[in-house]
């Protein structure tokens, strides 16, 4: 109990927090969940204060005082009535228990979805994540934009969970409970984050070497900021002529059998999609900053930032290196 | 009566032993080829300790790793590696062998009987059970196989599928990892069938089944259990092995299989496998806290009737280990049901455990000081679980720290304490020899210490955000003093252990002569010399009430007046 306590401490925070903290809710769901959360704590906690205080008064009051006294106490073998109050009063803390749970579930997996919801589809890939909006026509990686949603003219995320190899879990503490992205089947989530700003989460499913490094931002933008990302995103590749040798290098190497950079030939679908990778704060799904020396570190060798990645080290010179992330560095 | 023997405290002088070769050869011959139900199981307790000592230190250099946010301690692939070792290795090396340790130790001889129903099955499945454990730990060696990648499995102990496809895992470390499962499986079906035939078909004169000792009680319910729920594993590993080998695709995603059939197999053995472990801690405490309380068990049929009721409810809430794996609302609901009708038994026994010490005296020996602790901890194990069974709640717990630190609740504050309980307590009968009291209660408070410094402080970063099965967490979390706290409880755990080891080993030389009944304890064992001969009895004991030995010492006042 002192346990949550002590978490809970963190409930009294707003907006986003470094720790993604279940207490701190942000978003309808992980609210309710927050309050039946305080619910079931209240009553485990009444039971445990109960038994455990019995418990030690017993160890107290019936402990054997000096050894000399051999005699037995007096043996009981058991009672009916006995047996059944603390067969009954369980019974009834479950149902009372078992309701409240039961009327949580449907409220949150089976909430009506509003025709102002946004819709995004989250696909995990070992270790990243792809988010693709259908109807804005975009592919996102790692960072997950959405609108704020205000309670009065709400704007809900859902969001469609698909894997494309082993099970992941989609799991943003202060937004809601975690739902898992397996092959095969199609889950669903839904968010109504309510302060803007940069959520932190990560994969919750054990799923192969780099299962730490395969980490969740999403960021809560105000309509504005959200319609001019979307702008953004929505462009074609930016073009420009002094980076061409990079460019060059990008599409007569194997980086694009696996990117996609739209606009040009490479149209690879196994990494990240590059068109607008600048645009991202993080890089390798948030294992390292977004730099051009980070850039260019992580092609010369991934296991520098996220050892056993998949993507391979391409065994590239200095010069073309630098030519490359020069190319990169372009795409905004 | 019992054994003509008793009261006559120990045993015939047996002639000095002198050590030659040749005599250490005969001896270690004779563990070989034995099919004593003694031996064997003080092999399996070997066996269980020797397991114990090994994941304890694979488990130590994960907590060196999580000391510090961003550690280079071990590599990803190592961690991978250790976690799922460390997990596998519990369960089903620890968990699975200890139980048939105390159970064929102890069975025949609370049942007045001299051996297992079938001695030579017994041999049998210790040694399945001892090479299928051997093939687990050779994949260290053997599990890189053609492709180099991986050596001993790294797919969690659940290794869920398709990661364990060949597509996700080349090599042959998933292989070795489904093998020895299978084998061990064996090995676990042979011993339970042994245990249910001994139980019901070896009785002695007048042990009725309702004056059955529990700790034989809940060793039947648990080797019924054990039965039923290996099967759906042996399948899923043999589905495992044909799309791996045969180019089966039961799980191959990539081929139209399913991902989720896996976890229904899995859990629907992984749920029940829990109480497989935990009732035979039950049936340890059983027979300590009415010993060193001085009174009968309270509520004996009740106690029957709620491990049976127990066993019968976990086969059905197996999915609560599935709340985000995305099952229909109806189907998250129902699996909250019954999950938390668990708890009704569950908590009748503790009451019973509570009134049984209520009213007597207590007598805190290191024996009764593991028991006490296991019920304070089992109770918060049990509420934890409660919050766990609330399945929205649960979508934000599963698979976070929050989950490991209620499970090893259940693993370590209530079975291992009772395992440490229970070696205490028999151990006399075992050696002849009591274990030292002063190195026990070092043992016990330095272990409850670390404990409690671990496992309670562990509840905290998963309620922080902070998942399992990580090899490193990000700087800015604010998890590393947490982390560092959990790792030190460990430190203080593994002194605690490397104690008790030294305890075993230091009193079976130097320890004080334990006599036939240490304890003034009430079961049939204590009537035979320590240790007892290999015929057990040499007259078949005879017995009119639950607790023989209590008859014998207060004829003005028998049990079975009161039964």
């Amino acid at each position: 109990m002192l346990v949550a306590l002590f978490a809970w401490r963190t409930a009294f925070a707003e907006g986003p927090q470094a720790t993604p903290s279940i207490f701190a809710p942000a978003s309808t769901p992980a609210t309710s969940i927050y309050q039946l959360s305080l619910f079931v704590l209240s009553i485990t906690g009444a039971i445990f204060v109960v038994v455990a205080g019995l418990l030690a008064y017993a160890i107290f009051r019936f402990r054997q005082r000096g050894d000399d006294d051999t005699s037995e106490p007096a043996q009981i073998y058991g009672s009916v009535q006995v047996e059944l109050a603390w067969t009954v009063i369980p019974v009834l803390i479950v149902v009372v228990l078992f309701l409240t749970t039961a009327r949580m579930i449907f409220a949150i997996q089976d909430a009506p979805k509003p025709k102002s919801a946004l819709d995004v589809t989250v696909v995990g890939h070992q270790f990243w994540w792809e988010f693709n909006y259908p109807k804005l026509g975009i592919h996102a990686v790692n960072e997950l934009h959405v609108p704020l949603s205000n309670p009065q003219t709400p704007t809900p995320t859902y969001l469609t969970l698909l894997s494309a190899d082993v099970i992941h879990s989609f799991w943003v503490p202060q937004l809601s409970g975690k739902q898992d992205l397996l092959p095969n089947k199609v889950n669903e989530l839904w968010i109504d984050p309510q302060h803007p700003g940069i959520y932190v989460g990560q994969c919750a499913q054990f799923c192969g070497v780099q299962h730490a490094k395969m980490l969740l931002r999403v960021y809560v933008d105000t309509p504005e900021d959200f319609a001019a990302w979307v702008k953004n995103q929505q462009q074609q590749a930016v073009s420009d002529q002094s980076v061409a040798a990079g460019r060059r290098i990008f599409e007569t190497q194997a980086c694009m059998n696996c990117h996609t950079v739209s606009g040009t030939a490479a149209t690879g679908r196994f990494g990240p999609d590059l068109t607008h990778l600048m645009s991202r704060d993080t890089l390798a799904s948030g294992a390292t900053t977004n730099t051009p020396e980070h850039l260019r570190e992580w092609i010369r060798n991934p296991d520098t930032y996220k050892p056993g990645a998949l993507m391979p080290a391409m065994q590239l010179n200095d010069q073309q290196l630098d030519q490359l992330t020069a190319y990169l560095s372009t795409l905004r | 009566m019992a054994d003509s023997t008793y009261p006559i405290p120990g045993s015939l002088e047996a002639p000095p032993r002198r050590w030659s070769q040749a005599a250490i050869l005969e001896w270690l011959n004779s563990w070989v080829i034995t099919v004593d139900h003694k031996k064997l199981g003080i092999l399996y307790m070997v066996y269980s300790i020797f397991f114990l000592l090994v994941g304890g230190a694979e488990a130590m250099a994960i907590r060196i790793q999580l000391v510090q946010p961003n550690m280079h301690f071990i590599s990803p692939q190592v961690f991978n590696r250790l976690f799922t070792m460390h997990g596998t290795t519990m369960v089903f090396l620890v968990g699975m062998t200890y139980i048939f340790g105390f159970a064929n130790y102890l069975i025949p001889l609370m049942i007045g009987a001299r051996d297992m129903a079938f001695p030579r099955l017994n041999a049998f499945s210790f040694w399945m059970t001892f090479f299928g454990g051997l093939l687990l730990y050779y994949s260290f060696i053997g599990g890189g196989g053609l492709y180099g990648a991986g050596n001993a499995p790294d797919t969690m102990w659940w290794a869920y599928a398709p990661l364990t496809e060949r597509a996700f895992s080349p090599g042959h470390a998933p292989d070795y990892w489904a093998l020895s499962l299978i084998v061990t499986g064996f090995g676990t079906i042979g011993a339970s069938v042994n245990v249910i035939a001994t139980a019901l078909c070896m009785r002695c004169k007048g042990m009725t089944l309702m004056r059955l000792p529990l700790f034989v009680w809940l060793n039947v319910v648990t080797s019924g259990l054990a039965l039923i729920t290996i099967t759906p594993l042996t399948a899923a590993q043999v589905m495992l092995l044909i799309d791996r080998y045969f180019g089966g695709h039961f799980f191959d995603t990539q081929a139209g299989g399913s991902a989720l059939i896996w976890a229904h197999f899995f859990w629907i053995f992984g749920h029940p496998e829990v109480y497989v472990l935990v009732l035979p801690a039950f049936a340890i405490a059983n027979e300590v806290i009415p010993v060193f309380s001085r009174k009968a068990i309270f509520g004996y049929p009740a106690m029957v009737a709620a491990s049976v009721a127990i066993a019968f409810v976990s086969l059905g809430v197996w999915a609560h280990h599935m709340f985000t794996i995305g099952m229909t609302s109806v189907g998250n609901a129902f699996f909250v049901l019954s999950t938390e009708l668990v708890g009704i038994p569950t908590g009748i026994k503790i009451f019973n455990w509570l009134a049984t010490m209520w009213g007597g005296k207590l007598r805190f020996a290191t024996p009764m000081l593991f028991c006490t602790a296991f019920v304070v901890q089992f109770l918060l194990a049990g509420l934890t679980g409660i919050m766990l069974s609330a399945a929205p709640w649960n979508w934000q717990l599963h698979s976070s720290y929050f989950v490991i630190a209620h499970f090893h609740y259940v693993l370590v504050g209530a079975i291992v304490f009772c395992i440490f309980g229970g070696i205490y307590y028999w151990y006399p009968k075992v050696t002849g020899r009591m274990l030292s009291e002063k190195l026990g209660k070092w043992h016990f408070w330095l272990f409850v210490i670390g404990f409690h410094v671990t496992f309670d402080v562990m509840h905290i970063p998963g309620l922080l955000g902070m998942p399992r099965s990580i090899y490193t967490y990000e700087a800015n979390r604010g998890w590393g003093t947490l982390n560092l706290i959990v790792s030190i409880g460990g430190l203080i755990q593994a002194i605690a252990v490397l104690i008790f080891a030294w305890n075993l080993i230091a009193s079976y030389f130097k320890g004080k002569e334990a006599g036939n009944d240490p304890w003034d304890a009430w079961t049939l064992e204590w009537s035979t010399p320590s240790p007892p001969p290999v015929y057990n009895f040499a007259t078949d004991p005879v017995v009119t009430s639950r607790r023989p030995l209590w008859d014998l010492k207060h004829p003005d006042d028998p049990d079975w007046h009161y039964e």
